[in-house]
């Protein structure tokens, strides 16, 4: 499916609309450079390491360790309700992401794996269960 | 090819705008009486301001504030470098004035955002946004959340503790209490901060600056046009600027500011190294902001800020006096506090900071951190 057949069917933008798509199968997709093989997350039009055009979409393992983490204990919208935990991960693969706790209460430095959360009026997001 | 910079800069006027709760000016009124009162110190008027440097006035912030002024610049800045914006403009004003592209630069700030009530935590970003779909979506309150994963992962990979933590707040509030103009002035123990009610772990509320209206405006000019001065001007030794992230995946190294970039740059052009360093006026949005500034200026080692600050050495009495105003935590926030740091730094070289002056100061660092621990400036000033 190309970019604009994904941004019509929708959610993301232009450059971000496959990941999305993919997470709709809950796989989770990073950036890889054919050229150098670094990845990147998120994406863009070619690789920042070496500058070159043959990027693609590749699935990542979906093992990452928390980098660090924080418990908000204040109500910053009314989409959130806390006292509720966001991390960062470090994927396997090098990038990090931000994400939700599904399952457990992890510390920095603990192993987690993908997870996903199903939303009403957008593709699922991804979150982490402590592995 | 030679130095650069190598004609002298000083900043030859200072002030702050009304502080605290203003509501009987607008941002704009509070920066034009700032502007008038910096303008009368280096012994100017309007009719000599050719360069203006402006954050966070609004839409094409400069050409707002020189209409609202009367003035027609030849060298303008509106740079978004967030509250280290000040810092960034007093480098970018060297470079200007020094290269004869301006020659009296107005750098100036004014908020209401206490009587405003417009702050919020909200996560940024239209729908679209990489913002929305990376980061709002998890409803990490901005900008304190992005500072509580620093202080989170500097605690895991250094044992930094939240007393550590706690000890620049003190010593912030120990400044205040000398100083008449601070909003907070009641005593704070590290106890009462780690009391304080949880925001986002580890920090607390009194972690936190304030949310308060102000502002201010400084004159960057030539050593010609400063002898006119009415009082000292205050020499511009170096200047640096720097940023690392906008979103908190992106930051290289969460234990690594821009001012580490910022410091080189600016100790660098100095010729100074922190052991120089009198009075030090970092940017205390968050106890962590001004622990990391320590390492990342080059006062401690990487790791070692918490151990740094311990037993008051920041306070009054302290070995190295840091946020003398009281700082943002205690004096003054005005959503963006680079400015008033510049203004501290200035009139702690003049000596004139009365009840919190460090005695035979002679030099000062001003360092500004701003977005989301995104962006840094740092300036070196001199009394000679």
């Amino acid at each position: 499916m190309t970019n604009e057949e994904t941004i019509e069917n929708g959610y993301g933008d232009a450059l971000s609309a496959p990941f999305w798509q993919a997470a709709k199968e809950h796989k989770l997709l990073l950036q890889q450079c054919g050229n150098c093989s670094h990845f990147q997350f998120y994406p863009r039009p070619y690789c920042l390491e070496c500058q070159s055009d043959d990027v693609s979409w590749v699935e990542a393992s979906g093992k990452g360790t928390v980098y660090s983490q924080t418990t908000v204990h204040v109500q910053v919208s009314p989409d959130f309700n806390p006292p509720y935990t966001v991390v960062l991960v470090e994927l396997e693969e090098g990038p990090r992401l931000l994400g939700h706790v599904s399952e457990g209460e992890p510390a920095i430095g603990d192993q987690v794996t993908i997870d996903w959360n199903e939303r009403e009026d957008k593709p699922p997001l991804p979150v982490f269960s402590v592995a | 090819m030679g130095q650069v910079n190598d004609s002298p800069i000083y900043i030859a006027g200072v002030a702050e705008t009304p502080l605290g709760e203003v509501h009987d000016q607008t941002e704009l009124s509070m920066v034009a009486l700032a502007a008038r009162e910096a303008l009368d110190e280096a012994g100017m008027t309007l009719k000599d301001v050719d360069g203006i440097f402006v954050n966070y006035m609004g839409e094409e912030g400069s050409v707002q504030v020189a209409e609202y002024l009367g003035i027609q610049p030849r060298y303008a800045d509106s740079s978004d470098l967030g509250g280290a914006a000040f810092e960034a403009f007093v480098h970018h004003a060297m470079n200007a004035v020094s290269n004869g592209r301006c020659e009296v630069a107005l750098i100036c700030y004014a908020s209401r955002q206490r009587t405003r009530r417009s702050r919020s935590m909200a996560p940024r970003g239209d729908d679209d946004s990489l913002t929305a779909q990376f980061q709002g979506a998890y409803g990490l309150p901005s900008p304190i959340g992005h500072y509580a994963m620093i202080a989170a992962r500097h605690m895991h990979q250094y044992g930094t503790t939240s007393e550590q933590l706690a000890e620049i707040a003190v010593a912030a509030r120990k400044w205040a209490q000398k100083n008449p103009k601070a909003w907070k002035q009641d005593p704070l123990t590290i106890e009462d901060v780690l009391n304080s009610r949880m925001i986002s772990t580890p920090l607390h509320r009194d972690d936190c600056c304030l949310v308060t209206d102000g502002g201010g405006a400084i004159i960057v000019t030539t050593q010609e046009r400063a002898r006119n001065a009415a009082k000292k001007a205050i020499r511009v030794l170096g200047a640096g600027e720097s940023h690392t992230h906008w979103h908190i995946s992106q930051m290289p190294d969460l234990t690594v500011s821009a001012g580490q970039v910022s410091g080189r740059e600016a100790f660098g052009q100095a010729g100074i190294t922190p052991a120089d360093v009198d009075v030090l006026v970092p940017y205390d949005s968050f106890t962590i902001t001004v622990l990391m500034a320590l390492e990342d200026l080059g006062f401690c080692a990487k790791g070692e800020g918490g151990a740094f600050v311990e037993g008051g050495r920041l306070a009054p009495g302290g070995s190295l006096p840091a946020m003398t105003m009281g700082g943002g935590l205690s004096y003054n926030h005005p959503g963006a506090l680079g400015l008033l740091l510049l203004v501290e730094a200035v009139r702690q070289l003049r000596w004139e900071a009365d009840g919190r002056q460090i005695e035979d100061a002679e030099i000062a660092v001003a360092h500004g951190v701003g977005g989301v621990f995104s962006t840094s400036g740092t300036v070196v000033l001199a009394r000679d």
